[in-house]
């Protein structure tokens, strides 16, 4: 027995290296890399489609919004730029840029927390309900499938007053529910109207606009969401608020994240719905108090003042990725895949 | 504590608009379950076990009929109320929580006097963790377990709560078949150092008569037998019963009886009581019922003889079997000595040889 022990101990078997970590990692991905070529192939038609539309146009934007005072006329016209950030200074030195950084930013800081929040109460409802699920399902979509200029217009409708001193013929309907419990009637969008007037009549409409869709994440979040956990949760006890807090909102995380980077996203590129709701103007009367910094970059454009048009872009580009960027960086931390 | 269900019904309404038929998945069941038993409820496939668990746990409501643990009568109570502990047949750990938050999740949700400080907590999660042997594994999120490990902590969590009641629904349907061996003598192990009352479900009659104390057969939602496994294996109260119990499973014969002997096609089995009636009757007989013998009562052509160690299948076929073949298990020494042609020959063991009615499937005794 003992002499068969030492024969196998004796074995010239080379000893394995202890792995770390990352020698673990580089030996599964060199495994993987045989596959990379194929991958390549198959991906090329794609590839090519965004390099023509996607990587060139964002190469050019660089490009112009690096040259000082690029202007599309005057490049025409046979005149030549010298590199440097003269687009970025003079954007960020307008007044008029800055109103509408505060009013993007403002925006997505108020709109994006109550609609995922409200979206949430509300998938959480409709989930839970059995008849006319379907029913709700459809109405709580309907403004997704709505043009939001169209919105727009009717909310403008919805809170502008027609008529003049005297002659005013309606408050709008809002101010005229207000006027029910003896509030009001404000001036919301008419001209004269205070920006935070707007501000809150833009707010609501998009928190109106962005609920639906994220809705439909969430709730298709919830309903893949195995029964048996909620069954064990009230087996042990667990309040509802504990569930809820517990239980659905980690396993619905990744919707979650995913609704909230999107809207934030979304968020910064806000421009239509104050269009449909002021019109081009950007403002009550075309004053351009609720401009964003879409609107400016389109602004920016019919004067061919390409430079700074992509610089705003690029900043613009900037918060988006700075802000998504945190919100992968607290995702990894919160979220479960 | 025990368990006692009084005339359980649970009742699904029809669904779809085309199927006008309610499922009875549950049917005036009656049993009383023993204070710190382990008791196994067997049966097919949809034949109300899971519904049963359920009704016990109070996750549905019976539709009629009373569910007592003790003396109270908990029927209308809720779930969280009746101090059950729950593993589902797939688990349902919590997928986002650690092995350590997941046994300690019920243990958090305790309010008022039985508040526990986070000492104790911990102390008891890793008590129920040790005693189910996965008391390293507390960081590791379930799906860096294994199947057999993420039973376990499913265990752990109903057991950390020190539960009136610990049900099990088919915990080990997902393990291959040395796990399966091994988490169940392990469940046998917990119960027995616990103490707590255990119903097991299952649908593998193995599983059920190794490690339960009293099992409890089922057939679309009606109760067939109770008792011991071995004296329900050894005394089947009717066909269905018989042919759940054992594997290989028993062999069915048409025979009939004629003037009080037994006939299994021309051949004259056994003797029952002279004033038995003459009529068809379907004969069971247990694999290891026959005695090979030249002069055997039952014979049969010989198929095949499989060998497998201690002792040797002998398959044959004959006319009267309800299967294309019969299967008898001998010891081998014995085994070894057929050859692969012609006739075999039994005798058979009285008492493994039973008798039913050709029509009902009731057992007939003699
Ligand atoms: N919610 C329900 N609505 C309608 N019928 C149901 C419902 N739940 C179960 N049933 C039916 O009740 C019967 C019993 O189901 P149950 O889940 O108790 O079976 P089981 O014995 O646990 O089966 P298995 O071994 O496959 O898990 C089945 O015929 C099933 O189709
Ligand atoms: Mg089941």
């Amino acid at each position: 027995m003992e002499d068969n022990k030492d024969i196998i101990q004796n074995n010239d078997v080379p000893e394995r290296q202890p792995l770390d970590r990352k020698t673990v990692i580089k030996l599964n991905r060199d495994i993987g890399s045989k596959n990379q070529l194929k991958g390549w192939l198959y991906l090329a038609p794609a590839l090519l489609l965004l390099i023509i539309f996607s990587f060139y146009p964002l190469i050019n934007t660089f490009r112009m919004a690096f040259l000082n005072g690029y202007n599309g006329l005057a490049i025409v016209g046979g005149e030549s730029f010298n590199l440097g950030v003269e687009n970025f200074k003079t954007v960020i030195g307008y007044v008029d840029f800055k109103q509408c950084l505060k009013n993007t930013i403002l925006l997505c800081v108020v709109t994006v927390p109550i609609s995922t929040i409200l979206a949430l109460l509300i998938a959480v409802a409709l989930n839970s309900i059995k008849p006319l699920q379907k029913v709700f399902q459809t109405v709580f979509f309907l403004p997704y499938v709505t043009n939001s200029i169209a919105i727009g217009m009717v909310f403008n409708a919805m809170f502008t007053r027609v008529g003049l001193g005297d002659l005013i013929q309606t408050q709008g309907i809002i101010n005229n529910i207000l006027g029910l419990f003896g509030i009001g009637p404000f001036n919301f969008v008419n001209v004269g109207s205070s920006w935070g007037a707007n501000m809150f009549v833009v707010c609501t409409y998009i928190v109106w606009n962005a609920i639906p869709f994220k809705i439909l994440v969430l709730l298709g979040g919830l309903q893949n969401v195995n029964k048996q956990y909620y069954e064990a949760a009230k087996i042990d006890g667990t309040s509802k608020v504990r569930t809820f807090f517990r239980i659905t909102i980690p396993l619905v995380s990744p919707m979650l994240a995913y609704v909230i980077i999107t809207s934030f996203i979304g968020g910064f590129k806000e421009y239509s719905s104050i269009v449909g709701i002021f019109g081009e103007g950007m403002g009550p009367g075309g004053n351009g108090q609720m401009n964003t910094i879409v609107g400016y970059v389109y602004n920016m454009l019919p004067k061919s003042n390409l430079g700074n048009a992509s610089a705003a872009s690029l900043i613009l580009f900037a918060i988006i990725l700075v802000v998504t960027a945190i919100n992968g960086y607290v995702s990894k931390k919160k979220v479960h895949y | 504590m025990k368990i006692v269900l009084k005339n359980l019904s649970k009742i699904f309404p029809a669904m779809g608009k085309k199927n006008k038929d309610v499922v009875v998945a549950v049917d005036n069941l009656d049993i009383e379950i023993p204070d710190g038993k382990l008791v196994g409820l067997l049966g097919p496939s949809g034949c109300g076990k899971s519904t049963t668990l359920y009704m016990i746990s109070g996750l549905q409501k019976p539709t009629m009929g009373q569910v007592f643990f003790g003396d109270d009568d908990v029927t209308m109570l809720e779930p969280e109320h009746r101090g059950v502990g729950l593993v589902f047949q797939n688990y349902a750990l919590y997928p986002h929580l650690t092995v350590k938050q997941n046994i300690m999740f019920p243990l958090q949700n305790l309010k008022g006097a039985e508040k526990l400080s986070k000492e104790e907590m911990l102390r008891r999660a890793q008590e129920a963790a040790d005693l189910v042997q996965i008391g390293d594994l507390m960081e590791r999120k379930p799906n860096a377990l294994s199947g057999g490990q993420q039973q376990r902590v499913a265990i752990a969590r109903a057991l950390a709560k020190a539960p009136r009641v610990l049900l099990l629904d088919e915990p080990l349907s997902n393990l291959d078949a040395r796990l399966r061996l091994q988490t169940r003598e392990e469940i046998k192990r917990i119960q027995r150092e616990t103490g707590v009352t255990t119903v097991f479900v299952t649908h593998d009659q193995e599983e059920a008569m190794s490690i339960s104390d009293v099992i409890v057969v089922m057939k679309k939602g009606v109760m067939q037998q109770v008792g011991e496994p071995q004296k329900v294996y050894d005394d089947p109260g009717n066909l269905f019963v018989a042919q759940f119990l054992g594997t290989p499973p028993i062999n069915v014969f048409n025979g009939k009886i004629s003037g009080g002997d037994l006939y299994i096609g021309d051949e004259k089995i056994m003797e029952v009581h002279a004033e038995e009636a003459d009529r068809p009757v379907t004969v069971g007989i247990r694999p290891e019922g026959f005695i090979p013998s030249e002069d055997g009562v039952l014979s049969g052509k010989l198929r095949t003889v499989e060998v497998m160690g201690r002792d040797c299948s002998v398959v044959f076929t004959n006319e009267s079997s309800q299967k294309p073949s019969v299967r008898a298990i001998v010891d081998s020494d014995i085994g070894a000595r057929f050859d692969s042609t012609g006739l075999v020959r039994f005798n058979l063991k009285r008492n493994k040889v039973f008798l039913f009615e050709a029509e009902t499937g009731e057992r007939i005794r003699f």
